[in-house]
């Protein structure tokens, strides 16, 4: 019997220490911190932390886009990492709470909670340090003047995405892979669906949810069922679930080069996911990519705040008219000339104000009726 | 016709890699041993497959060009079912020579195998989740079989070479263990360890080859999936595949045929969930339906309505010798 207790709690205490290790900060990946600089930190720059959520530090999308943000603004004023601005990561949900207390305690001025799972524990801990600023990447937090939410214009980036899409499918159906349906994500749905109708009403846009971030087998069975109906381009903001789009786009891809499929990315710029090689040709199925930039938006509210103009209690939206969300051209070969010019047609509409992008179903309808 | 060339290939290619850890589950559990750490030995299937497919892919290619790029996802496979089964023998370690609680430990497995799957890849990559693998598994036509008239677009064509294996070891698990001496020990340790001491089997022995067996079937189906689904490991590579393997080890009434079945089954409503809504029959069904439907069917299986699901008698007791 004891043996058994001891076993257990030597297994637990074993993946405890492990699951541990993976929250230390084992330094930043570029380690610039031991080299020299020759300048001196501004006086009037702040100290700013974040909180990661469970996708970590280096997650390829927001998270990771939040870190370099916070790099960049720690480059741009000569600060130090560890000592002016740092990370906590998240490797459950149950994290949160103590991560951004243990930086609040270390005194940073600034503390970034990044995604919208941060929510309850950012406004918890806000309450309760009156003195500290917080900041919540991607979610609308309740107000409180030490506390600001920062959100972005998904639906006007995917409106892009969408005029890019439809002038770009030959089987005029385009489809639309969602992770949750939720109002975060129906902001991509929406902008996507009216700005594939904004060029052309007739061409359909098969909508589905894989419900969850996390499955790709999921996204694979939406995706193959999607593509054998003939929709011939995909948008899929659906995080993880969104490899299987990709994966079966390469299948397709590898199988028959000259088929025509395409996959637009989301987040960030996912070119290198799309790349397939078949018999020592270099194929790529990622079209354009939605691309969020986060570390532009932190980097701002970190900057506001040194001018001693925080917008707490606020909820700043960064769109295509700061930069927030934009879209990517990486693939010249399927992004041609020709789309990026209507595209950037249409960007400049948007940000003159001429064009509203609907963000939700209904003013969705609306937007379609008056087209 | 068209819709069945539709659900089954995409249901097929779902089940396959649920089938291998069924049947992993199914050899654990008919030795006694219950098995909740399929989920863990799914994750470390996955990070092995994928680091290995990583590494290898450039050095098989520059070498055995295009051929090497179809060989090195099936090592990439093998070599995951290897470490996973070694890994799996922590399983045995703690519960059938420590006599741990079964259930608890398979609980830690899980969890010890996604921290060091990605406690790993922090290491070797720095980043927190693997880039895309280069040569994945991919579907092919299998020749001959697929230009049967009608059997043939359904189930030969754009199909996976993993699909048929998980098929035939469903016959070969069935054929070992209610065919041959050695199934015959694996059963009778499961059922009454004591009888099978006094007559000279080795049930220790027995149940370590089980449990070790059910971690190179969970390797396998863990780096399938992520071979040709996710085709890169991260924290949500495998998120509840394991578990949904285990209800159909219970819904196929722990017999590997039953397994085989369940897994298809559970990958005919997934896919009919995903491509119900243009099925005019189905497209008026709110497509959770669709979706609970293999659990809901677990659990009435489980409390003896869809026939009675009897499990292996000694299924979670320690053995200890000389006891009675």
């Amino acid at each position: 019997m004891k043996k058994r207790n001891f076993l257990v709690t030597l297994f637990l205490s074993f993946t405890l220490i492990l699951a541990a290790c993976g929250t230390s900060d084992e330094g930043n990946a570029d380690g610039d911190s031991g080299e020299e600089k020759n300048c001196e930190p501004s006086d009037d720059a702040i100290n700013v932390a974040m909180v990661t959520d469970v996708g970590g530090v280096d997650d390829k999308s927001f998270n990771q886009s939040a870190w370099e943000g916070l790099q960049a603004y720690g480059e741009e004023y000569c600060l130090e990492e560890d000592e002016h601005y740092d990370y906590a990561q998240s490797t459950q949900d149950a994290d949160y709470e103590p991560n951004l207390n243990r930086l609040t305690g270390q005194d940073y001025e600034l503390v970034y909670g990044i995604g919208y799972k941060l929510t309850e524990a950012i406004e918890k801990v806000a309450g309760q340090n009156p003195d500290t600023n917080y900041a919540l990447v991607d979610e609308v937090a309740s107000e409180m003047d030490n506390l600001t939410s920062i959100t972005f214009k998904e639906h006007q980036g995917s409106f892009l995405v969408g005029v890019a899409a439809a002038l770009k499918t030959e089987s005029n159906q385009v489809g639309f892979v969602g992770g949750v349906d939720s109002p975060l994500i129906n902001k991509f749905e929406v902008g996507f669906e009216a700005g594939v109708k904004s060029i052309d009403p007739s061409i359909e846009v098969d909508v589905r949810y894989a419900e969850s971030f996390d499955d790709a087998g999921k996204g694979r069975q939406i995706a193959n069922s999607m593509y054998n109906s003939g929709v011939d381009i995909i948008y899929h903001a659906a995080g993880g679930a969104g490899n299987g789009v990709f994966s079966e786009a390469k299948d397709i891809k590898t199988n028959d080069p000259e088929s025509y499929v395409w996959v637009i990315g989301v987040d960030r710029d996912q070119y290198d996911e799309g790349t397939v090689t078949v018999d020592g040709t270099d194929y790529n199925v990622t079209f354009t990519s939605m691309v969020k930039r986060v570390d532009i938006a932190v980097q701002d509210v970190a900057e506001r705040m040194m001018e001693g103009d925080f917008p707490g209690g606020e909820n700043i939206e960064y769109g295509l008219s700061d930069e927030g969300v934009s879209v990517a051209d990486t693939n010249e070969e399927a992004y041609t000339e020709e789309i990026a010019t209507a595209v950037s047609e249409w960007e400049q509409k948007i940000i003159d104000g001429e064009l509203d992008i609907p963000s939700t179903h209904d003013e969705l309808e609306e937007f379609l009726n008056n087209l | 016709m068209s819709v069945l060339q539709e659900i089954i290939p995409s249901a097929f290619l779902f089940a396959a890699p649920l089938i291998f850890t069924a049947l992993g589950g199914v050899l654990s559990e008919r030795s006694g041993i219950i098995n909740i750490g399929l989920e863990g030995l799914m994750v470390m299937g996955a990070f092995v497959g994928i680091v290995v497919n990583l590494e290898l892919a450039p050095f098989m290619m520059e070498n055995f060009g295009s051929t090497g790029k179809l060989l090195t996802p099936w090592i990439s496979i093998l070599v995951a079912a290897i470490v996973s089964a070694l890994f799996a023998s922590l399983h045995a370690i703690a519960t059938v020579t420590f006599r741990a609680d079964q259930v608890v430990t398979g609980v830690a497995i899980n969890f010890l195998a996604l921290g060091v799957g990605l406690f790993l890849i922090k290491q070797i990559y720095g980043k927190g989740q693997t880039d895309m693998v280069d040569a994945p598994l991919n579907s092919t036509d299998i020749p001959l079989l697929s230009d049967i008239p009608f059997i043939g677009p359904i189930f030969f064509e754009g199909t996976y070479y993993t699909n048929w294996l998980a098929v035939i070891l469903a016959f070969v698990v069935w054929y070992v263990i209610f065919k041959t001496p050695f199934g015959l020990r694996l059963r009778s340790v499961g059922e009454h360890p004591i009888a099978a001491d006094t007559v000279g089997i080795n049930v220790n022995k027995m149940r370590y080859i089980a449990v070790m067996l059910s971690g190179f079937f969970g390797g396998i189906g863990g780096s399938v999936f992520a071979l040709t689904f996710a085709q890169n490991f991260s924290h949500g590579t495998i998120s509840g595949q394991g578990f949904i393997a285990l209800a159909a080890v219970v819904f196929g009434k722990w017999h590997p045929l039953g397994a085989l079945g369940a897994a298809i089954f559970f990958g005919v409503a997934q896919s009919l969930s995903v491509i119900g809504s243009g099925i005019p029959l189905l497209e008026n069904i709110p497509s959770v339906y669709l979706q609970i439907a293999p659990y809901v069917l677990t659990i009435l299986a489980l409390v003896g309505l869809v026939g009675r699901a009897e499990s292996p008698k000694a299924l979670g007791t320690p053995f200890i010798k000389g006891s009675r």
